[in-house]
């Protein structure tokens, strides 16, 4: 029988209609109509969000398993297009200035973003592969968007390359997970693998070449490599973009991954994730030691912070799901932040990446320079900043399920990385500024996203629970189903 | 008991200020001369604050007083819970008078970006009397790595040459500390139940996993103390650090170390503390030996001083660990009379920095010629220094070796020796830059001190001596904490409550 009932996807449904109807739009009006397109985009995110909050948000398994529909789902694709629309705001002014206007761009990152939310709602291997390469495919084409730019155009090339490499991994861990257990509907996984005892050896080969796929979708070392080139050479919005939502529906898909299917696996796939952890954090750190580029500094910062988060996911447990999720949605927020500062790096109407450009900026612009000290003292996890809470619950779960080794490798590496993001606070604040300074006047969107940013980050403290609670739920509903 | 919220008041009151500096607008110089007054009177509201505090402190009770609680994080456990007791009522009081004292020194002497100098220091208080009035463990931390951001900009922007690599060092330093207690916390946390627990809560646990606790607590608070020999972050602080700078440093900030040590590694950690006792006499011991023959060859004042914190900081942790009543109270009064003498020291140092632009030690000479009034108020602080009779730092010290030969005979002898050195190297420091030739024209010619200044040095002379006459005014108020303190810390076949039992009846 054909399961014709649609509710639970219907913010998906609706926003792929919107992405279509402005397409129209867009081709009709032309690139003038960028604007009102962004707009458009962010407005139908928000009712996309508010359809979100209306559904039932018990499980419920439409399309013949294909899709599942949980408390989880509904918290990550909250997350996901709250970020989605943090990017395209980002981006409005962004455009205009660097010559790079096209009506496609918001609808891209829309698509990217249906891609998103049901990668995080699959549940089923052919669900989460087609998933996955809506959002990817997007986002190849916004990599290289700069056309005239070499640099973009190299992104763009060489995100798509190691991309298609990745998912041809993943389709070959699925053919082989397909292959020793007959089948692809993650129920249908787990229960083939309960009561063997062992895991057949062809599950756990398609599980590893499954996880090295998903770890090059959220960066985590040693599948980082694009990273640092990719978030260099993309257009900055598209940077911003990369490196706030993909990750967390990446973490999404893998959190259920790792719980639904392959759960019974939990001592085989502990030690992958605790490798892939302990290395992106160090790399993580040490690293971006050496950056002179603040976009590659983002990019290895990311790749720690996914290391981070990484380690919530090792430990297995409702505790360390909720505490991953908790995480994701603070990194979101302060990566935001952080990219609406780098974004309004221009000097002279010309956009500057360096470091060393961002000096003196607490006499020439001292808001920016706040925001900045303030996203950059959080990200190190220092209290009172939300980021510290992300890190103490990440710690938290770990040590309650024992990992203490992993934990003690992430708080010394979270001292190293201080080293760096202190760094862009001494440039900001101790030294003088050379030459000009950046240029005032910032758009509008740009600094609602900062304000909104600063003030979580800056707020969390007072009312955690706010949170928490709904990520604990979200959690659990993973587990019971 | 009072019933409003007083210590959430003191803690949170400056943030207030800070609010009111950040409205302020127009050109720099009204700018600033308004946030240095909103400053001052905030401050001075908190000091009031405190000596409200004091006045209504049950000095007979060893119970936690003023005591606020409220749900945080309600799903783990973690509580806002705010209170003090002997062992801390102090430190608080010291937090919020040495405040408007910095506030006071910067008065002239911040020459760049005086609004933000203030709402750093103002922030730093926050962060400050929050650590010390904080009884759960996460909150604990979060008031006691917090510190760190206020320090290291105020280190950073308002420092010497060399001020980024001591910002840095002093920041990177702490952090690695306090990292590993963030773990040892959670881990405690684990043993002690599914919550993470309230600081006075006590827990059996296992030896071995205690052994690992508490060298994590030990790395954090030894850090932050400095023990020898992870001191070498604070003269490089305290050289590149402003005047008020220092002073916060010495004064408050180097207490937490030791105030950790009493709050968390005795009580609930107590074998472990045993067993460690030997290693933290030894590290003490060459602190105070080590550090005082480096004091002795500096040529500059601020290092120095510094040196010398670290040696009277071996005193503390010396103290602290004889586990008896001599020694624990003379760790609590060495730190509270090091926290004032300290403090004022380095305001010296500042007095004449101010007027010279130099720390070095040789370019002064024959002070008592031209700053009489200087000369005097030196004086007192440095014998006070040094552990004269009479004055604050005699007391600390007296009680200190005394728990020590309790405890161990040679452990005492060859701290005794340590007072010798620290007589040695301050008399010369004094003797240099106040007595001898007036070799230095441009030092001959300084000025005595202002009104400023003596308001500021006055009342910090008249509590040394007061402390050094009539020091039971504040051990007779630390005495109950103490008291329950060596009770918790014996092993638990000994532990008797008597002490609680008395305070209940005196009520």
């Amino acid at each position: 029988m054909i399961d014709f009932y649609l509710t639970p996807i219907l913010p998906e449904l609706f926003l792929a209609m919107t992405a279509m109807g402005l397409l129209l739009v867009g081709a009709i009006r032309g690139n003038e109509a960028t604007t009102i397109i962004s707009w458009a985009c962010v407005l139908g995110l928000v009712i996309a969000v508010g359809i979100l909050t209306k559904l039932s948000w018990q499980d419920a398994t439409i399309l013949s398993g294909m899709f599942r529909f949980d408390y989880f789902a509904g918290f990550a694709k909250i997350l996901i297009a709250v970020g989605i629309a943090f990017s395209i705001a980002l981006s409005v002014n962004f455009l205009k200035q660097e010559n790079i206007e096209r009506f496609e761009y918001p609808i891209l990152v829309l698509m990217a973003g249906i891609g998103m939310m049901l990668m995080v709602s699959a549940n089923n291997m052919l669900s989460l592969y087609m998933a996955l390469e809506l959002q990817s495919l997007s986002l190849y084409v916004l990599a290289a968007f700069s056309r005239n730019s070499t640099r973009s155009a190299e992104a763009g090339v060489k995100y798509f390359a190691l991309g298609a490499i990745s998912s041809g991994m993943i389709l070959f861990g699925i053919s082989l997970i397909y292959g020793f257990t007959g089948a692809i509907d993650y129920g249908a996984i787990s229960a083939s693998m309960i009561g063997l005892g062992q895991a057949p050896l062809g599950v756990l080969f398609g599980l590893v070449f499954l996880l090295a796929g998903v770890a090059f979708k959220i960066s985590a070392a040693p599948f980082h490599m694009w990273t640092p080139d990719v978030y260099q050479g993309a257009p900055t919005s598209v940077t911003a973009l990369f490196a706030i939502v993909p990750k967390v529906a990446a973490m999404a898909l893998l959190v259920r991954l790792l719980a639904a299917p392959f759960g019974p696996l939990y001592t085989e796939w502990m030690q992958i994730i605790w490798f892939l952890s302990a290395a992106s954090m160090v790399l993580g750190a040490f690293a971006a030691i050496a950056q002179e580029n603040i976009k590659r500094l983002m990019a290895y910062s990311s790749i720690g912070n996914m290391g981070y988060a990484l380690i919530g996911v090792a430990a297995g447990t409702a505790a360390g799901v909720s505490s991953v999720l908790l995480y994701m949605l603070i990194y979101l927020v302060m990566t935001a932040g952080a990219f609406g500062v780098i974004l309004s790096m221009r000097r002279k109407g010309v956009a500057v990446e360096n470091i060393s450009d961002l000096s003196g900026l607490s006499q020439t612009n001292p808001a920016l320079a706040y925001a900045m000290a303030i996203i950059m003292f959080s990200m190190s996890g220092i209290p009172p900043m939300a980021g510290f809470f992300g890190k103490l619950f990440i710690f938290q779960a770990a040590i309650d399920k024992g990992l203490v080794v992993l934990a003690v490798l992430g708080v010394v590496s979270s001292v190293v990385a201080a080293y760096y993001y202190l760094r862009i606070i001494k440039v900001m604040f101790f030294d003088a500024a050379a030459g000009e300074g950046l240029d005032v006047g910032i758009p509008f969107a740009r600094k609602a996203v900062m304000i909104i940013s600063i003030f979580f980050v800056l707020a969390f403290i007072f009312k955690p629970s706010f949170i928490v609670a709904h990520t604990q739920i979200a959690a659990a509903s993973l587990f019971t189903g | 008991m009072v019933s409003f919220p007083l210590l959430s008041l003191m803690t949170f009151l400056p943030l207030v200020g800070v609010a009111f500096i950040l409205t302020l607008r127009g050109d720099y110089e009204a700018v600033s001369k308004n946030a240095k007054f909103i400053a001052l009177y905030t401050s001075l509201g908190v000091m009031l604050l405190g000596a409200f505090m004091i006045f209504k402190f049950n000095g007979a009770s060893a119970e936690f007083q003023f005591v606020e609680k409220a749900a945080w994080f309600p799903t783990l456990g973690i509580s806002y819970h705010m209170g003090v007791d002997g062992i801390s009522v102090f430190f608080v009081l010291l937090s919020v008078l040495l405040t408007p004292m910095c506030i006071l020194a910067s008065w002239h002497s911040v020459e760049k970006r005086l609004p933000e100098f203030m709402i750093a220091f103002l922030v730093l208080e926050t962060f400050m009397v929050g650590t010390f009035c904080a009884l759960n463990t996460v909150l604990f931390y979060v008031f006691f790595e917090a510190v760190l951001i206020p320090m290291f900009i105020i280190i950073g922007i308002w420092g010497g040459s060399r001020r980024v690599y001591s910002a840095y060092k002093f920041f990177l330093y702490t952090l690695l500390g306090s990292v590993l207690m963030l773990l040892a916390i959670l881990w405690l946390a684990m043993n002690v139940g599914t919550e993470i627990p309230d600081i006075i809560a006590k827990a059996d646990i296992p030896m071995d996993i205690q052994k690992w606790l508490w060298v994590a607590f030990f790395v954090s608070f030894a850090v932050k103390m400095p023990m020898w020999p992870v001191h070498t972050w604070l003269p490089d602080a305290h050289v590149e650090a402003p005047t008020a700078g220092s002073v916060i440093l010495a004064g408050v900030l180097l207490k937490m170390g030791g105030y950790g040590f009493l709050r968390f590694s005795l009580p609930m950690l107590p074998d472990a503390s045993h067993y460690f006792a030997p290693l933290v006499f030894s590290l003490s011991i060459v602190a105070i030996i080590y550090t005082s023959l480096v004091a002795l060859v500096q040529e500059d004042m601020k290092k120095l001083i510094a040196y010398s914190s670290v040696a009277h900081m071996g005193y503390v942790t010396l103290g602290i660990f004889t586990f008896n009543v001599h020694g624990i109270n003379g760790a609590m009064f060495q730190m509270l009379s090091h926290g004032v003498v300290s403090g004022a020291l380095f305001l010296c140092v500042g007095v004449v920095y101010d007027r010279l632009h130099t720390r070095e030690i040789a370019r002064y000479g024959g002070l008592v010629n031209n700053m009489p009034k200087y000369a005097v108020l030196f004086m007192i602080f440095m014998l006070a220094s040094v552990g004269l009779p009479g004055t604050s730092g005699f007391v600390g010290e007296f009680l200190v070796l005394l728990g020590a030969f309790i405890a161990n005979n040679i452990v005492g002898t060859l701290a005794a020796s340590g007072l010798v050195l620290g007589a040695t190297y301050m008399l010369l420091l004094y003797r240099r830059i106040i007595f001898g030739a007036q070799n230095n024209a441009d030092a001959a010619a300084l000025l005595d001190l202002d009104a400023r200044e003596i308001v500021l040095l006055l009342p910090l002379a008249i509590m040394v001596l007061w402390l050094g006459v009539l020091p039971t005014s504040v051990t007779n108020r630390i005495a109950p904490s103490v008291d329950k303190l060596i009770a918790d810390t014996k092993p638990p076949v000994v532990a008797v409550a008597e002490p609680e039992k008395e305070a209940k009846k005196k009520k």
